[in-house]
């Protein structure tokens, strides 16, 4: 049990996916603008980083180790991963049409976001097993929302402020990020 | 060996199981959308040029039923087109003027004075880094395709350096207007029958110096068009093609004869 609290400590905080592991920089620059399309992604990206590594760590204990593939892991758990994106999609536009709306593009852009795959392939590092790899992903998707959302307020705030021509826009939000990430490393002090 | 045929045995068992998963989810999991979307897509060219500011042709579709679009909003469709999915949507048809590109500029080779000679990239936007292209008029066609590149419809061929639209193919999506890093290409009606071969702003003098060609803002064509119609103004004449009556006096009067008859 407090292994499990544990991984949810480190991969929300202190091994941060966007802060300090700097996964899914893209999706978290684009989608950042306002704070409900962030809650969105957010969303799409728990739903899909939960399911994509309980696949992943079941395809990768009972089939490549079993046959002594874990060189294939890679291009195995992208086509693992694009298909439950397509068939999540689905399942979503059937049963629940409100969610699937409200997720909108989110959900087929997470296809390529390299966040879900990372959390894949660390699973696979960490030997982590099927409950700890499943628990592993949760986590570091509550970590990526947590940082989309902290950061879509950030940026609410910059859109008032007199930002200097030459740093506007894209600039300005990197330059705001790495301050969040300096902040963030505060947590790698704790020691688990 | 024994070792790779396995591993394409293991993606392939992978591949398979979640193509037939996908493929029984897609039966399965069917969900009914708007008709008319449907019958607007059939309704639609399918060329996906984007003219109408939406991603594709479906796009388009979802917007027009949704009432989010103007139901002539596909320029590339035509009149025809658009009253077809005005019938779809129930509503009167929207007038659309049907366009089509022309290129403003006759400085073909030859004609067109180069600066120097270009053996880049077989790209208008690469080619215009250097210099501005190889022509010495800041304006001219430097024909290296860019527009030819983003026709969805096979409209436009570069001849003799200078890119040349195929009437018959445009339909007036206003892509290559988009594209051309010169910005020299301009939509005009279908039916206009003369345009200025000229997008020089250069004054009359120096435009002589450079094209055999070019507009030099005489004004010749402005003083004599019966129904004011012309206007010669950033160093070359602009129609007006609501007021032009296709009488063809610039036409005859231009010494530069860069008035051309033309469609």
């Amino acid at each position: 049990m407090t292994e499990i609290l544990l991984i949810m400590l480190g991969a929300i905080l202190i091994e941060n996916f966007i802060f300090s592991r700097f996964f899914g920089i893209c999706p978290f620059l684009g989608v950042s603008e306002n704070p409900d399309t962030a809650v969105g992604m957010g969303f799409a990206v728990i739903l899909v980083m939960t399911v994509s590594c309980a696949a992943t760590s079941l395809v990768y204990d009972h089939l490549l180790v079993r046959f002594g593939l874990e060189y294939l892991s890679t291009i195995a758990f992208i086509v693992i991963i694009a298909s439950l994106v397509q068939l999540i999609e689905m399942f979503l536009k059937k049963l629940i049409p409100s969610l699937y709306n409200a997720l909108g593009i989110y959900l087929p852009l997470i296809t390529t976001n390299c966040a879900v795959l990372g959390a894949a392939l660390l699973n696979v590092e960490e030997n982590r097993g099927f409950i700890h790899s499943v628990v592993f992903g949760f986590s570091a998707a509550v970590g990526f929302t947590l940082a989309l959302v902290v950061f879509a307020g950030v940026r609410a705030r910059i859109k008032n402020c007199d930002v200097p021509k030459s740093f506007r826009g894209s600039s300005i939000a990197l330059v705001a990020a790495g301050l969040i990430a300096m902040a963030f490393s505060g947590f790698s002090s704790i020691s688990i | 060996m024994g070792s790779i045929l396995t591993a394409v045995a293991v993606l392939a068992a992978i591949g398979a199981v979640l193509g037939i998963l996908l493929a029984v989810a897609a039966r399965l999991l069917t969900v009914k959308t708007d008709e008319r979307v449907e019958k607007i897509i059939s309704l639609l060219p399918g060329a996906n040029c984007g003219g109408c500011g939406y991603a594709g042709c479906s796009a388009l579709a979802e917007a027009i039923a949704k009432g989010d679009a103007s139901t002539a909003a596909c320029k590339a469709g035509g009149p025809d087109c658009a009253a077809a999915i005005a019938l779809v949507m129930g509503k009167a048809p929207e007038k659309a003027v049907r366009m089509r590109a022309q290129v403003m500029c006759s400085g073909v080779r030859g004609e067109a004075k180069l600066k120097y000679d270009y053996s880049g990239l077989e790209d208008c936007r690469a080619a215009i880094r250097s210099g501005g292209g190889d022509k010495v008029c800041p304006n001219g066609c430097i024909g290296h395709g860019t527009c030819a590149a983003a026709c969805a419809f096979g409209a436009i061929s570069v001849v003799n350096g200078v890119a040349a639209v195929e009437y018959s193919k445009c339909v007036g999506c206003g892509m290559c207007a988009s594209a051309c890093p010169k910005g020299i290409i301009k939509m005009i009606p279908f039916e206009a029958r003369y345009w200025v071969g000229c997008s020089s702003v250069d004054k009359g003098q120096l435009t002589r110096s450079y094209c055999e060609k070019g507009c030099i803002s005489c004004k010749i064509c402005e003083k004599n068009c019966p129904s004011g119609a012309i206007t010669v103004y950033d160093g070359v004449a602009h129609i007006d093609y609501e007021k032009c009556t296709e009488c063809g006096i610039c036409y005859e009067k231009c010494p530069r004869h860069i008035i051309i008859k033309g469609n």
